[in-house]
């Protein structure tokens, strides 16, 4: 990863209490992102993507067990801030998110326009008329046209729900946005245009993104980075294009098989059995249940390996 | 708004509860503006000399119309009202004496007799009273002698308190006697028209004298009297805006304080939540009406203070519980969650977005309260803990009640106030109903 780092995160952990115990949704993660890059988290449902997002922007539930780690942000920890700092300083100032079911995120008894124009109002200190202009201007960014400001959540289409869903992380113009399913809920063309949409945006504005995603496919046409998240861990991390032209981790590897090839004749691959569950995960290697290439050292944590600027955490690349 | 009143064409029960609280509204203002506050009061708690020609419990005029039997309204001639058209005329007699003779002519078409009947005189003077003889002539020409009068400056001389009259009539009380067929048994109504002639001899140049006569009929006013010769039209007017001012202050205090309570505790959660809902528990087993008849006996019986009590009592009631389920609910909706990530506060969250929500199930219910503390209002008069300044409707019933209205056969002292109240709840009662379905469209299909 290139160029000068936006956010540095040191062994995050978010673990949360439940009736039956601890889940560990997010067990010690690093990773990095470079300034106007785009890193796609990808992993199976119930790998810690949302939870890990959620601890970037402590976004916390109230059962939260250990909340630990460090957030760099520029340079500034932001675990050192207290939650009121945090949420006047942090949130959508430096930082904000599309959550996910987006669609679903937006205040039912409040025009489009104003619920955009919000975050503004809240942080940036803008009076009505100049938020509602920096929303106007929002909207045209991600292309919703302007009638719809006055309009009413319910009265838009998924896909303009969206839209106005990353209008307004857009609006305060911060310098990370985390993206968390964007297009979950959508067809494939809408996908595409939101994509279209995210990748002007970052040329446009220069923002950075942290996409969470399923959908591998349709992701790489925004990716500059890829991290691979399983079982709470970040398996493996590296720039989109060797990711893609061969991934190194064997978690990575199923996962790319899993995808359908469009021109080769290739049945899709997938994955035996389930993730481990986090409420207990196993020791040593979390993939290595439903590992093929699995060997001795495999009962042991495996080390993280850096190759050429990719990391990966397995036995098997360890020299 | 043009939205709002298109839904609610839809529904004719909101239109006729439209028309009915429209009524009232402008009844109210109406009242208020023509009869000021201090002028309804005054009236409603003055003495005699306000309404010294209003006869007693009489019942409302319109009582006639349905009747085939016309009973007798109040009768009132003045001689100083220029309009009556009473001609005074005065001759010499002596250096010192003067004769003042005056006809105060009336028709009686009527089937029943009089409450009471009296004249009353306003005589100026230095010293010497002037002399009136008072006779009384029938439609048949034939005359009695009521009174001799020595007139003092205000006189009132009542007919059936003049002892050689009753002698005369035979014990028969002047007010039937001097108005039937002679001989008649049991009394009949001679109607025609009767003269009452006012011969007045004064002793000084400059002495003058009036006469009023009042015969008090069994109907008055197009709302009746009460036993202190009250016009009832007034309580029933006023009752209007106080019923308005107090149902609507109470069910918009209590609703939204309890609202925003519920609000506030499920936002905060924890210890905030913990404390409302047992302070809620604890005020959810007062007892309501003795804590307000306790109040009304041994503190203050005014309305207001009323209404700070039982706003007050109702603040922690049991619909904190059903707002806070429903708090709770959209508490975990994926776009309080949005908010709270672009860093909107407590206070906004709360206002912004967790109230909003919650404002179509209020609105109906805060409808329905209206009449329901209006009621209240008039069942705690009716146990006797009534204003005792302001005119109600509630004060009005529990007038009639303590002086056996209904035993008497006065039903329209009931009955009035009864309707006005009636009016009140089912105006804002279907409303309440239709505005139920249109903020709730399941129940659309019922």
């Amino acid at each position: 990863m290139a160029g000068d780092t936006l956010l540095r995160v040191k062994d995050l952990q978010l673990f949360f209490r439940t009736t039956k115990g601890v889940v560990r949704a997010v067990d010690g993660i690093d990773f990095e992102l470079a300034r106007n890059r785009a890193v796609v988290i990808v992993g199976e449902s119930g790998c810690g993507k949302t939870s890990m997002a959620k601890a970037i922007l402590r976004l916390l539930p109230k059962n939260v067990d250990t909340y630990s780690g460090k957030v760099f942000l520029n340079g500034l920890d932001t675990m050192t801030l207290k939650d009121e700092e945090y949420r006047l300083k942090m949130r959508w100032v430096k930082m904000s998110m599309v959550p996910q079911a987006a669609m679903n995120s937006l205040n039912p008894v409040m025009k489009v326009g104003d619920q955009v124009a919000e975050p503004a109002i809240i942080h940036n200190d803008m009076s009505k008329e100049v938020a509602m202009e920096q929303a106007k201007t929002m909207f045209q960014h991600v292309g919703v046209p302007l009638d719809f400001l006055e309009r009413y959540a319910f009265e838009l289409s998924g896909g303009m729900r969206q839209r106005v869903a990353i209008a307004m992380s857009l609006v305060s113009l911060p310098e990370l946005i985390v993206l968390d399913e964007p297009t979950s809920a959508l067809d494939v063309l809408t996908q595409a245009n939101i994509f279209n949409v995210l990748k002007r945006i970052k040329e446009d504005l220069g923002m950075s993104f942290i996409l969470i995603t399923h959908d591998i496919a349709t992701s790489s046409e925004l990716a500059d980075d890829v991290a691979v998240m399983y079982a709470g861990q970040i398996v493996e991390t590296g720039d989109a294009h060797r990711f893609f032209a061969g991934p190194l981790h064997p978690y990575s590897i199923k996962l790319m098989n899993s995808v359908p090839r469009l021109r080769a004749r290739q049945e899709p691959d997938f994955i035996v059995g389930q993730p481990p569950s986090l409420l207990n995960p196993p020791t040593g290697c979390r993939f290595a249940a439903r590992c093929p290439s699995r060997y001795e050292p495999c009962d042991e944590e495996p080390p993280t390996v850096n190759i050429e600027g990719r990391t990966v955490k397995c036995w098997l690349h360890v020299k | 708004m043009k939205k709002f009143f298109t839904s609610i064409k839809q529904y004719p029960s909101a239109i006729v509860g439209l028309i009915l609280i429209l009524f009232l509204v402008v009844l109210s203002i109406y009242v208020v503006v023509a009869i000021p506050y201090d002028q309804a009061i005054r009236i409603w708690r003055g003495g005699e000399d306000v309404r010294g020609d209003v006869p007693r419990t009489a019942r409302p005029i319109y009582v006639n119309w349905f009747t085939p039997q016309k009973l007798p309204t109040t009768i009132v001639i003045d001689s100083a009202d220029p309009g009556a058209g009473i001609e005074k005329t005065r001759t010499q007699i002596t250096d010192d004496m003067w004769d003042i003779q005056m006809v105060l002519p009336f028709d009686y078409p009527y089937d029943g007799f009089p409450q009471e009947m009296q004249l009353i005189l306003t005589a100026t003077y230095e010293e010497k009273n002037p002399f009136v003889t008072l006779t009384w002539y029938f439609p048949d020409g034939e005359r009695i002698k009521i009174a001799d009068v020595t007139s003092r400056r205000n006189e009132t001389v009542r007919f059936d308190l003049q002892d050689r009259l009753l002698r005369q009539l035979d014990g028969v009380p002047p007010r039937i006697a001097l108005l039937s067929v002679p001989e008649s048994d049991p009394p009949e109504v001679r109607q025609g028209r009767y003269e009452l002639h006012v011969d007045t001899i004064v002793f000084e140049e400059g002495s003058d004298i009036e006469a009023k006569f009042v015969s008090m009929g069994q109907v008055h006013g197009i709302a009746g009297t009460d036993h202190r010769r009250r016009d009832l039209l007034l309580p029933l007017l006023w009752g209007a805006p106080i019923a308005l001012a107090f149902g609507l202050t109470a069910a918009l205090g209590t609703t939204f304080t309890t609202m925003f309570i519920a609000a506030i505790g499920v936002w905060f959660g924890g210890l905030v939540d913990e404390l409302i809902q047992r302070i809620t528990e604890i005020y959810m087993v007062l007892p309501f009406l003795p804590i307000l008849i306790m109040v009304g006996i041994f503190y203050s019986r005014s309305i207001w203070v009323l209404l700070v009590v039982v706003i007050a009592l109702s603040i922690f009631s049991a619909a904190i519980k059903n707002y806070r389920a429903i708090f709770l609910q959209i508490k975990e909706s994926a776009y309080i969650e949005a908010a709270r990530s672009y860093g909107a506060g407590n206070w906004r969250i709360i206002s912004r977005y967790l109230v909003p929500r919650i404002i179509p199930i209020l609105i109906p219910g805060l409808i329905g309260a209206i009449p329901g503390y209006v009621f209240l209002e008039a069942s705690l008069a009716l146990l006797g803990l009534g204003d005792p300044i302001l005119p109600t409707w509630g004060k009005v019933i529990n007038d009639a009640q303590m002086n056996g209205a209904l035993y008497n056969g006065y039903y329209y002292w009931v009955l009035q106030p009864a309707a006005m109240l009636m009016i009140t709840g089912l105006g804002f009662a279907m409303i309440g109903f239709a505005l139920d379905r249109i903020f709730n469209p399941k129940l659309r299909e019922v």
